[in-house]
């Protein structure tokens, strides 16, 4: 595949190889404003349009709210920001210099985008404590991983996540005898490790109490600002509670996008939610 | 009280480890003595025979422990370390053959029987620089390494997972099998290498040689499970739980999860290879039968039957279902097959963590 790269780029008479090129740096460029640009993007899975000419920006430091009917292709657009699905068409930038279709999961995770799955994945056979130190950022290199120890500033840094998640009790637990809400916590305490730039959040109230759900809602307002978080969510309530922005999508593209109240009393929000 | 049972899992040096050492040195020491200061025919004393067997009985448990490294703690179901370990057999098979010299039946000073009678002028190019112990030794690591990292390299790469991983490894080894088979391959085709003299100058038939390889097999293990214990006790060994249990989140926190199982399989393979290395000289053959499909399946079911994911169970399981191999086929030999699937089901249905999962439940309900 690279071969045949290479000797296109040769026969290419008018341009300069793209080796000789500098190398695009891999730091995260904000200084226009956004930190994820995702433009014109369609992706389908056997004739089905997932995502079709999906527009999205988003600024550095909001709180957005992504909300639309099942099957508007909220998961997918996720996959396609964490390179677990690559595009049909289209181009995905993390700030205005790094290339996300270029990148595979590792790659972007270590760029700085973090994710919380829809179902909360945490490592069940691991102890909290374990969960959280394997999501830490750094060097994660087979080698490193094998003579790593934790330093006195990791492991105050874990106590620190374990406290701002309500799981400081459960230090030493399995992660797999926790709660649903706590392994909710318990993930985006993970991600928080991560240290990422963008936080993408999906559903992350689902199978939460209203007092859960009211201390999540905190938490992610209290991440806004030093990082950008993406909440993709369905219950109204909780969104209506957290965002100032909210972009609804509908077969795989953007329907509305504006204040809560804005979109609820759009025309066309209306109709795709309560039908016609 | 908790914080701290669950600590001391975390040491490389836990209880279950230190007992495990214990047994071992203490095995091995109370072969040595009773081999060599009882006299025989003495109801004590512990005959070559029986040095062998357990010298046999402990590279199967090292072979164990490789495979519990990738399935346990990793969870690539490998069907195909008997690979790994009949190439490291191969590779001892090739010194112990250069060994020889003149005083095989044909008596020819560089080539080896099979080869004068298949009548060929001269050594392959891959079998120089086998006359060198530290040059076979070196392969013994090298080439398993090398096939199980190319192997790797590309299944990994390509996220090959699951069963259709295990049936690669399958084909993967049924193919070596029949490569090794044909005579044109080089190493002595169906009959393999064999009527081995001596090693690093030592008689391979005498008592004190036997009873060397059988302690330089307990120092492997030793050797081998510490290592394998201290991989499972780093970081990189939670990594590798946590790639067994939820592999693509791993690979969203930003591990490469490809890279991690890279490495464990090709350090596993490795393992494989030093316990073949190990088995050759004390069994005194090695063919292609070792090769066979059915071998790495049957590594498996040692695991399995030992208790997973605990490295010590799988030495338990090795030495157990071999055990009973040895005494079951000397009696109902045909029926050994049929035994061996009925425990494996009889295991996987009642004692999913294998004995040592089961001795272990029972000594918490006592405690």
């Amino acid at each position: 595949m690279s071969a045949m790269n290479f000797i296109e780029q040769i026969r290419q008479r008018d341009r300069v190889f793209d080796f000789i090129q500098p190398q695009a740096s891999s730091r995260l460029d904000v200084s226009h404003g956004n930190i994820l640009y995702l433009e014109d993007i369609s992706v389908s899975f056997d004739g089905f349009k997932a995502i079709n000419n999906l527009n999205l920006y988003i600024k550095e430091g909001e709180l957005r709210c992504i909300i639309g009917p099942n099957g508007a292709g909220k998961t997918t657009m996720m996959d396609i920001i964490t390179g677990k699905t690559r595009p049909d068409t289209g181009s995905a930038w993390f700030g205005s210099r790094i290339n996300l279709l270029e990148l595979d999961e590792p790659e972007i995770a270590e760029a700085g985008i973090g994710r919380k799955f829809q179902k909360p994945t945490v490592f069940e056979n691991h102890l909290v404590v374990d969960n959280l130190e394997l999501a830490m950022a750094g060097n994660k290199s087979v080698i490193t991983s094998l003579f790593a120890r934790l330093s006195a500033a990791q492991k105050e840094r874990i106590d620190e996540v374990l406290e701002t998640i309500g799981l400081k009790d459960n230090k030493y637990r399995l992660a797999g005898s926790l709660s649903h809400g706590q392994k909710q916590w318990l993930e985006i305490g993970m991600l928080l490790m991560q240290n990422p730039k963008l936080l993408l959040v999906d559903e992350p109230v689902a199978g939460m109490t209203h007092q859960e759900m009211d201390r999540t809602a905190e938490l992610l307002k209290s991440l806004a600002g030093q990082h950008s978080v993406v909440v993709v969510e369905h219950d109204m309530d909780f969104v209506r509670s957290i965002a100032n922005h909210v972009t609804v999508l509908h077969q795989g593209s953007v329907l509305a996008e504006g204040t809560m109240d804005q979109v609820q009393s759009n025309p066309k929000v209306v109709e795709v939610y309560l039908g016609e | 009280m908790l914080d701290k049972a669950l600590m001391n899992d975390r040491l490389i040096f836990d209880k279950k480890t230190q007992s495990f050492l214990a047994i071992l040195t203490a095995v091995a020491l109370l072969v040595s003595l009773l081999n060599t200061f009882v006299p025989e025919g003495h109801i004590l004393h512990c005959s070559t025979f029986t040095v062998t067997l357990l010298g046999k009985y402990l590279c199967y448990a090292l072979l164990a422990v490789s495979v519990d490294l990738v399935w346990g703690y990793l969870g690539i179901l490998s069907l195909g370390h008997g690979a790994f370990f009949a190439l490291g057999g191969y590779a001892m098979g090739m010194y112990l053959m250069r060994q020889i010299g003149d005083r095989g039946v044909y008596g020819d000073p560089l080539l080896p029987d099979f080869m004068v009678f298949l009548n060929w002028k001269e050594l392959p190019w891959f079998w120089h620089g086998f006359d060198m112990f530290w040059f076979a030794s070196l392969m013994v690591i090298l080439v398993p390494g090398l096939l199980a990292f190319v192997f790797g390299w590309m299944a990994f790469r390509s996220r090959v997972t699951g069963v259709y991983l295990s049936i690669i490894t399958q084909a993967l080894t049924y193919a070596l099998q029949q490569a090794f088979f044909r005579n044109e391959m080089g190493f002595g085709g169906n009959n393999g290498l064999t009527d081995f003299k001596e090693i690093m100058g030592f008689d391979l038939q005498s008592d004190a040689t036997r009873l060397g390889l059988f302690l330089c097999t307990a120092l492997a293990l030793g050797l081998g499970y510490m290592a394998c214990r201290y991989i499972v006790c780093s970081k990189l060994g939670r990594v590798a739980v946590a790639v067994r249990d939820a592999e693509s989140r791993t690979r969203f926190i930003g591990y490469r999860v490809d890279k991690v199982k890279l490495w464990i399989f090709t350090f596993s393979a490795i393992l494989a290879g030093i316990a073949g290395a190990l088995y050759v000289p004390q069994v005194g053959i090695i063919n292609p039968g070792e090769f066979n499909p059915i071998n790495s399946i049957e590594i498996v079911i040692w695991v399995a039957v030992g208790g997973r994911a605990t490295l010590y169970g799988a030495v338990v399981g090795a030495i157990l279902i071999n055990y009973a191999k040895s005494t079951f086929t000397g009696w109902l030999p045909d029926a050994w097959l049929f035994a061996l699937g009925g425990i494996f089901v009889f295991v996987t249905l009642y004692l999913p963590k294998g004995v040592t999962g089961f001795l272990n439940r029972k000594q918490e309900q006592l405690a």
